[in-house]
């Protein structure tokens, strides 16, 4: 203290003065409102005495449209004067940033409309879930903001660890907190493992900040730098920790199946969003001059997680487990498009995991659906013969899964179309034949589910069902809309979305 | 409307058929049959009244209807109708509102109309598509509705068969994605933006021949699963037989054909060099379907799994026409597509009929029907007949078209296949002898014979076929034009040329004789010259010698 008073004085005392970075706030807009809105939301909580679960749901969906609307103002801004780094250089506003912004905060809103009607159901009080949920969103925008190694860890903590949080949520249960025990130590691990690549980054390069890596990688030669590519080697182990990336995956069927289904939901779309926001920044634009290093490395890991996520979601019988491998497998697809190391690949991984967002937030919404108050009918059985029971859910649920599966005239089908043909173009023939086939074994489980809710003769069952009511609260309604309607207009007029990743990229 | 074509009607009217049973409620299930019917039956107008606007001379593609779709890909909703697409249009246009009306679903008509819907929207839509893109969603496309058919509606094995054919088909199709991808990147070199038209990426032509020839086999590869060729044929008889009547005389009379179609379309315009190369293997593998389906089909104790190896047989037959690479062959690979569509078609709606009465489709079961349905049995034999290939059906056009066109380029190809039309009359007389000749007892005789209904939905099946064996030359004179022009495109691209006789028969034989002749002549001639000029030489070197001898 007394020495930066004296360095304030301007005293010889063989310090440089201190400079404070100048923060610009507007540079950071959603991320701010996000966690303003959860503090808010927190201090109402303690001053008032009257619980009312709706209003902090209500409260949390117009925290993620106002950051909604500023992201959107932000990309007008960009797109008209270009983009800008910010608070000294380790923030960038740029199409990536702020493409991220708005996927995130559209999921902010999904995930907590899903959860509003699951807390009540199954009778969780507090406002925990929206707060944790929002302070994770803002770490995901940091992570896909972030000019600078630091903040991107400091963003993926702050994500990860209110993650580990909410998937512990329903503390009743016993596999919820396993859950929670489980992603905390694996998540830990893998922080660790990504931290100490950033020091060995930061070793060979001189910097975390990567303009400034990007500038030293550019100038200097280095034929052979062990330190370098240890570290390169080492972040990739940490985001491939926090997409679900084989060999890294083993924590995501047991987290998946125990978390609570709509933590799960946000997992799956707003995690993965996050942590492949920091994967492709760091590799598209600060290692590019590397990719003759990490592109068979990621061939290898793509192909790993394509084919064992298509595999072994075969043989699960628990229907959260399934989307789990399959989340692998759709990991494994936006790696194709890393793998590829162009234009194409980066527009074509923005577009997978834009589209992917929707399509498993709603199918997660169908799952907590089904799984009924206590959470725990995922036995796949559970939806034997659901088109005679619940037909809009049944088929909801159909085009969500088709759609994952790559069926014509849904975005899934381009999604996967984008990043095979970015690796087309990349001539990486046999990455994209792979991709390609392991969708076909993934579509088999796809339509596994498809012949017990449309196919399936076991009239006992179905009599035994129809006594049960299976009631679709509102709010569920409307994220399942939603999620089918994005998922379907945009496959038959794909045009905006396409356009609105590739701007993103153009904008970096 | 302007720019809207009347291609884009045809394809997009089932879907709106299909949106519109989608908003009536279940119960109604005779408004909900009754749009279902209009829809297709608007569309079975419309494909007709196409091919009295077709202009016959011309082998261009006709009422285009183009606009951007994807433009970051350069993909556009691209449609256009020729003589090799043309009649399968109709076809699919006439088969779809037969099948709806000749069965009956039994339950949850409201789902089965509208996937029945979807399901021609995709076939339209394939046969159309002149973007390579547009082509494959709706080749995907139709998976689905068909796939919720055999396993919505279907017999004992359904959700198996159903499994078993989208599996098949989407492992075909993954190939020819990445291969498609790979065409089209290729092709963008330099200037060359990305386009998906096939028109234009025909003209290109960018590839080099290693490269095409591992692309065709991807494309072929998914076209060898659809059509199906042996190996990849063994989803066919476990979907044929599992699926519900309509979804049988489509997935036969519509579906495979869009394998076949595939080909041709794709295989022979896109790969001219690759297509000439690999033609023998193909032409194998298609003889070798042609005796196999047969031989399976003769062993069977179904009924329907019987007809199901026969298009095994049948669409050996169209390949074999289509590599043959004749301008006969390949005509007669096409008119055969319908042919088959019609017979193959109509004998699944047969089978379906006796199948209502009698719950059974085993052949052992069933004996002399003759004498309880003696319609039944005249409309079964007119077909079967057809398919046999008689002269005067349809059936026998097309064949002996591909067996004259393979015949004169590849010989023992021919040959071999020539024994697949008598194993079809073996497997098909000795079927119709064990369920139609007889006595009937129990309850074989007391069935009651076709309906009205029934009659009136086989009417115009038979009418084309007899038609089509009669008087086929207003359809040929259709499909020739544009074969033609395909085929001079293989000859100008793969290094290759046709025999004349495949051209015009045998005047083609004697012109080419008598170039030929004309030729050896011209060749005499200048050898007399030559040596009359060299006697000449002699002789002038003989007179100079003699003379500074002097």
């Amino acid at each position: 203290m007394s020495g930066l008073l004296v360095a304030q004085s301007g005293q010889p005392q063989g310090l440089p003065p201190l400079e404070l970075p100048n923060v610009e706030y507007s540079a950071m807009a959603p991320h701010l409102i996000l966690i303003g809105g959860a503090l808010v939301l927190l201090v109402w909580v303690a001053m008032m005495r009257r619980r009312a679960p709706w209003v902090w749901a209500a409260f949390t969906v117009v925290v993620g449209l106002a950051s909604l609307v500023a992201s959107w103002l932000m990309w007008l801004e960009v797109d008209r004067n270009g983009p800008r780094s910010a608070v000294a250089d380790s923030i960038l506003v740029d199409g990536y940033s702020i493409f991220f912004m708005v996927l995130v905060s559209a999921i902010v809103v999904l995930a907590a409309l899903m959860g509003e009607a699951y807390l009540r159901r199954e009778d969780v009080r507090g406002p925990e879930f929206y707060v944790l949920m929002l302070l994770s969103a803002s770490g995901a925008m940091f992570m896909a903001s972030a000019n600078d190694l630091v903040i991107t860890f400091l963003g993926l903590e702050i994500l990860s660890i209110a993650l580990y949080v909410l998937a512990g949520l329903d503390n009743r249960r016993m596999e919820s907190r396993e859950a929670a025990i489980k992603y905390f130590v694996l998540g830990a691990f893998s922080s660790a493992v990504f931290l100490y690549g950033v020091a060995l980054v930061y070793g060979a390069t001189g910097s975390t900040n990567l303009g400034e890596i990007t500038g030293y990688l550019q100038s200097t030669v280095t034929p052979s730098n062990g330190v370098l590519l240890a570290g390169v080697a080492l972040l990739l182990v940490g985001f491939g920790f926090k997409v679900a990336a084989v060999p890294f995956h083993a924590w995501t069927p047991d987290v998946y199946q125990g978390a609570p289904s709509p933590v799960t939901g946000f997992m799956a779309a707003g995690a993965k969003a996050a942590g492949f926001a920091g994967l492709l920044r760091v590799f598209f634009s600060t290692f590019d001059t590397l990719k003759l290093d990490w592109q068979p490395i990621v061939w290898v890991l793509a192909v790993a997680t394509l084919l064992v996520g298509s595999v072994l979601a075969i043989v699960q019988e628990d229907i959260k487990r399934v989307l789990a491998y399959s989340s692998i497998s759709h990991a494994g697809f936006v790696l194709i498009g890393l793998q590829a190391a162009n234009d194409k690949g980066l527009a074509g991984s923005l577009y997978y995991l834009l589209t992917y967002t929707f399509m498993v937030l709603g199918s997660f919404t169908v799952v907590t659906l089904v799984g009924r108050k206590g959470d725990a009918r995922h036995d796949l059985n559970a939806y034997r013969g659901l088109s005679a029971r619940r037909p809009a859910l049944a088929l909801a649920f159909t085009v969500l899964l088709l759609a994952q599966a790559g069926i014509p005239f849904t975005t899934g089908f381009l999604a996967k179309f984008y990043v095979i043909s970015a690796a087309v173009e990349g001539r990486s023939y046999s990455l994209a034949l792979i991709g390609m086939l392991s969708s076909v074994v993934a579509a088999f489980f796809y339509l596994r589910i498809t012949v017990l809710m449309y196919m399936s003769t076991d009239e006992e069952q179905a009599e035994e069902s129809r006594h049960e009511t299976l009631a679709i609260p509102r709010s569920m309604a409307v994220v399942l809309a939603v999620s089918v309607a994005i998922t379907v207009a945009f496959g038959l007029l794909p045009a905006p979305v396409i356009d609105f990743a590739r701007d993103a990229t153009t904008l970096l | 409307m302007e720019g809207l074509s009347v291609l884009t009607a045809i394809v997009l009217v089932p879907v709106i058929g299909a949106a519109v049973v989608a908003l009536i409620p279940r119960s109604r299930e005779d408004v909900i049959k009754a749009v279902g019917l209009t829809a297709a039956v608007l569309v079975g107008v419309a494909a007709i009244s196409l091919v009295f606007a077709f202009d016959a001379n011309s082998s261009e593609y006709q009422f285009v209807s183009e606009a951007s779709w994807i433009e970051e890909f350069g993909v556009s909703w691209l449609l256009g109708v020729d003589g090799i697409s043309l009649f399968l249009v109709v076809l699919t246009g006439i088969l779809f509102p037969i099948a709806l009306i000749g069965t009956d679903p039994h339950r949850d008509v409201k789902a089965y109309t509208a996937w029945m819907l979807v399901l021609e929207a995709g076939c339209l839509g394939s046969f159309l598509a002149l973007d390579l893109l547009l082509f494959f969603l709706f080749f995907e496309l139709t998976l689905l509705p068909m796939y919720f058919i055999i396993g919505g509606w279907g017999y004992e094995k359904r959700v198996y068969a159903s499994l078993k054919f989208f599996l098949f088909t989407l492992f075909g199709s993954a190939f020819m994605l990445v291969g498609m991808l790979a065409l089209v990147f290729l092709s963008a070199k330099g200037s060359d933006p990305l386009t998906f038209d096939i028109r234009e990426l025909a003209e290109r032509g960018a590839l080099a021949e290693d490269t095409a020839r591992w692309v065709f086999l991807a494309f072929t590869m998914a076209f060898a699963v659809k059509v199906p060729l042996f190996p990849v044929h063994t989803w066919l008889p476990d979907a044929h037989t599992q699926a519900p009547t309509a979804g049988s005389v489509i997935l036969a009379g519509v579906l495979l054909k869009l394998g076949t179609y595939g080909l041709v379309r794709f295989g022979l315009s896109l790969f001219p060099k690759a297509a000439v190369d690999l033609a023998p293997v193909l032409l194998t593998v298609a003889v070798i379907g042609i005796i196999y389906g047969a031989v399976c089909a003769t062993m069977q104790k179904d009924l329907k799994r019987l007809v199901a190896y026969s298009s095994v047989a049948h669409l050996g037959f169209i390949v074999l026409g289509t590599f043959a690479l004749t301008t006969q062959g390949l005509s007669g690979g096409v008119l055969q597509m319908v042919n088959h569509g019609l017979s193959t078609g109509a004998l699944f709606l047969l089978v379906g009929m006796i199948y209502e009465r009698r719950h059974t489709r085993e052949i052992a079961e069933l004996h002399g029907l003759q004498r309880s349905m003696p319609v039944m049995a005249v409309v079964f034999t007119v077909v079967m007949f057809s398919s046999i290939g008689l002269p005067g059906l349809n059936g026998f056009v097309g064949e002996f078209l591909i067996l004259i066109g393979t015949f004169v380029t590849r010989r023992w190809w021919a040959v071999v296949g020539t024994a697949g039309v008598i194993l079809a009359a073996l497997y098909l007389l000795w079927a119709y002898q064990r369920v139609f000749h007889g006595t009937p007892e129990g309850d074989n005789a007391k069935l009651t014979d076709m309906t009205l209904r029934e009659r009136a939905v086989m009417a115009p099946l038979l009418v084309l076929i007899v038609f089509l064996g009669i008087y086929p030359q207003p359809v040929l004179d259709r499909i020739n034009p544009s074969v033609e022009k395909l085929v001079e495109h293989v000859e100008a691209r793969g290094g290759y040329e046709q025999p004349a006789a495949a051209v015009n028969g045998a005047e083609g034989v004697r012109e080419e004789h008598e170039k030929k002749k004309a030729e050896k002549e011209e060749a005499k001639k200048e050898e007399t010259q030559r040596r009359l000029e060299e006697f000449k030489g002699a002789e002038d070197k003989a007179r100079e010698k003699a003379r500074s001898g002097e």
